[in-house]
């Protein structure tokens, strides 16, 4: 057997890291809610465990988000991750052929250059040197790339990076000294024995020359093996905790386990995948109007730290903007909800004033929702459209908006706000209707994914385009020049970016935006946030109408209320929601057909 | 004397022994929007919960600078946040939050107690 003492650190930094694994692992599954076991359990031995393998060799190893995000930043990452897992699996192999045994110790393939000289014995072994030294070669120019980055990130398309805490900063230089010191190590006893590689072999040579090797490459070994047991021991308390953690995350998203409403152990799980690369940091609106300690990646780092920090939970838009671009995926809107709910004070039974009155029937129930009656042109545009189309419809909330709840949902008073969702769902469904539309976004997200409606649920906007693809409504179009505002609830919220867009074509010349679709801005007037000054949000409200209005169109077209609502502070540009687009482009389709009668 | 049917209004002059401001007190520190309030009623107006009761936010923030004291609790959990207030308070209060801290402070005190 191999030994030596320097071999020690090195063990007592892997088994460290082991243990607090899975002492937190174990801890984590603990808190994982009924459900999400059973889940798990169902679902480890299935099919989806290859779907989740494949998620993690393209994710974890590969960094495919990465690459198509920053190709420098992609391949920084996928040479480190990738490369040292092909370097562990193919030193493995070159230990198991040398010993011609199946078992080895951990320490043997790290340390394998400095107790085996002699390598005539294993088979291919000029291959296998071509290969390790290819490998950390790779490794070493990742390794450079990311020290480059600490000086240099906007080469890597990173305008902030994220301020680090101390054990981030430890496993931060040990892992930059690991591999330099293991090339340092190799080609020292290269050196000394004449053996190696084209990159250690070569590098030996020219060390040998110039440097007393012989005393110097045992040191080195003690200095590698030294590095390795800091990373390893810094690595659980610090961001490299993501990268056994986010292995585990793929496979738990597999298998259909996501945080819902409540921080449990699978929150654990997400927020301990977060590797803090900072790409959250740009994208945040918040950070030209106020100190940027809230962005997605310090709210996560204090709930690492089991802090409530209220100002970290409650100032946020909720935009999605950080949720679009993080690479693990991590959904940092459903957590800040979760840590909301942590902080306020939930009541079960507030609105018991609302009262059951009988419900008419009807086809389709439309719900204007309460923002919608802030801008009362939508509602009733909406009715005319409905009208024009001969559809039998019933205005859910005429006289007055019950809220849907997802204004509470986002306040974490999740238990508030299914009271109220009970409340509005026993009356939708007395009417009897098969569709249920709505004019706002904010809404529509609650009744896709709380309601849980029989029913379907639709945007105006799906809507609308129904009614022209049935051809109950002509349009014509006025080729007046439109952009679109996506709204966040509507579009990174439940994904509809078409359907809008469609319609706008019919009725106008619609110009694309540089920052349209899941790059879109947040108008400012986000019922997320809770801390923001009136100043402050429309601060935000101006940069982005600053940016439309360099396309310098006739129309702002929106699809919700609130936006609309915002923007209409700053009145210069005229403001539309698409309900308002489209009874115009009826009407004037309808005095066209009149002039083409008289004409005839 | 004769009682014409005219009656005077009872004296609204605040009664300095029967108030205590903690409830300012706590919101001036915490969202200092609040005193930006001039009891205009706009939030009143387009309340969502003022269509189906009397929740009246105008009156619960006079009440609150006063420092009344009313049953504030079962008032604020009409509140749905839908935030129709906020869109339209031409001083730019942030009612949202106020209700929420609202809540806190009161939660907080019970606690204590």
């Amino acid at each position: 057997m191999n030994f030596d003492p320097f071999v020690i650190p090195f063990l007592t930094g892997l088994s460290f890291l082991c243990a607090v694994l899975i002492f937190k692992y174990a801890k984590w599954f603990i808190k994982l809610s009924r459900e999400h076991k059973f889940k798990l359990l169902k679902w480890i031995f299935s099919h989806k465990i290859i779907l989740a393998l494949k998620e993690i060799f393209l994710e974890s190893l590969l960094h495919r988000k990465i690459f198509r995000r920053n190709f420098v930043l992609g391949y920084m990452h996928a040479s480190i991750a990738l490369g040292w897992l092909l370097l562990i699996i193919a030193g493995n192999l070159e230990t198991k052929l040398h010993s011609s045994k199946f078992f080895n110790m951990p320490y043997d393939p790290v340390f394998l250059k400095f107790f085996v000289h002699e390598r005539s014995g294993i088979p291919i072994a000029a291959f296998y040197t071509f290969v390790m030294d290819f490998l950390l070669l790779i490794i070493l120019i990742g390794i450079g790339l990311a020290v480059f980055k600490r000086f240099r990130s906007m080469l890597f398309g990173l305008k902030r990076t994220t301020r680090l805490k101390s054990f981030d900063k430890i496993a931060r230089y040990s892992i930059w000294l690991i591999f330099p010191l293991r090339f340092l190590a190799e080609s020292f006893t290269s050196g000394q024995y004449n053996t190696g590689g084209f990159l250690t072999g070569t590098a030996g040579h020219f060390f040998a020359a110039v440097l007393p090797v012989d005393y110097l490459s045992y040191p080195v070994w003690w200095g590698y093996s030294i590095m390795l047991c800091m990373f390893f021991i810094a690595l659980p308390f610090s961001r490299y905790m993501h990268i056994p953690t986010e292995v585990a995350l793929i496979m738990l998203r597999n298998f259909g386990i996501k945080t819902n409403k409540i921080y449990d152990g699978i929150t654990e799980f997400e927020v301990n995948s977060c590797p803090r690369c900072g790409i959250c940091i740009d994208v945040c609106q918040l950070n030209e109007v106020q100190a940027s300690d809230i962005q997605a990646v310090y709210f996560i780092q204090s709930s690492r730290e089991n802090k409530k920090d209220e100002r970290k939970a409650f100032n946020c838009l909720l935009c999605g903007r950080c949720e679009n671009v993080c690479p693990v995926g991590i959904e940092v809107n459903a957590i800040r909800i979760t840590k909301r709910k942590q902080l306020v004070f939930d009541n079960k039974n507030a609105f018991n004033f609302l009262t059951n009155g009988s419900t008419e029937k009807a086809d389709v129930i439309y719900y204007a929702g309460c923002m919608t009656h802030l801008t009362p042109a939508v509602k009733s545009s909406m009715c005319r459209i409905l009208d024009e189309a001969n559809v039998n419809y019933l205005f859910l909330d005429k006289d007055g908006s019950v809220c849907c709840g997802r204004p509470l949902l986002m306040a974490g008073k999740i238990e508030a706000a299914l009271s109220l969702v009970e409340k509005n769902k026993k009356k939708i469904l007395e009417s009897g209707a098969k569709t249920l539309v709505t004019s706002c976004p904010i809404c529509y997200k609650i009744f896709r994914e709380e309601y849980k409606l029989p029913i379907e649920a639709l945007h105006h906007s799906q809507y609308i385009l129904r009614l022209v693809r049935e051809k109950k409504i002509t349009l014509s179009n006025s080729q007046q020049c439109v952009v679109y505002h996506d709204p966040c609830e509507l579009g990174r919220g439940c994904g509809i970016y078409d359907e809008p867009r469609e319609i706008l074509s019919r009725t106008s010349q619609l110009v694309p935006m540089k920052n349209e679709k899941n790059n879109s801005w947040c108008c400012g007037g986000s019922l997320g946030d809770f801390k923001l000054s009136a100043e402050q949000k429309s601060e935000i409200t101006r940069d982005v109408l600053m940016e439309f209005m360099a396309y310098s169109p006739e129309i702002i077209a929106t699809a919700c209320p609130l936006c609309k609502k915002t923007f209409a502070k700053y009145g210069n540009a005229k403001i539309q929601d698409i309900a308002e687009i489209v009874l115009a482009s009826i009407l004037k389709e309808k005095v066209t057909e009149k002039k083409v009668e008289v004409l005839q | 004397m004769k009682d014409f049917g005219y009656t005077i209004n009872k004296d609204r002059q605040i009664n300095f022994d029967r108030t205590d401001k903690w409830i300012y007190e706590y919101l001036k520190k915490h969202e200092p929007s609040f005193k930006l309030c001039i009891g205009c009623g706009t939030c009143t107006a387009t309340c969502s919960s003022g269509n189906f009761t009397d929740f009246n936010l105008r009156r619960l923030f006079t009440l609150i600078h006063r420092g009344y004291k009313l049953d504030m609790k079962d008032e604020i959990t009409k509140c749905m946040l839908c935030g129709k207030c906020i869109m339209v308070c031409p001083r730019g209060v942030n009612t949202r939050n106020i209700i929420l801290k609202i809540n806190e402070v009161i939660e907080n005190r019970k606690r204590k107690k």
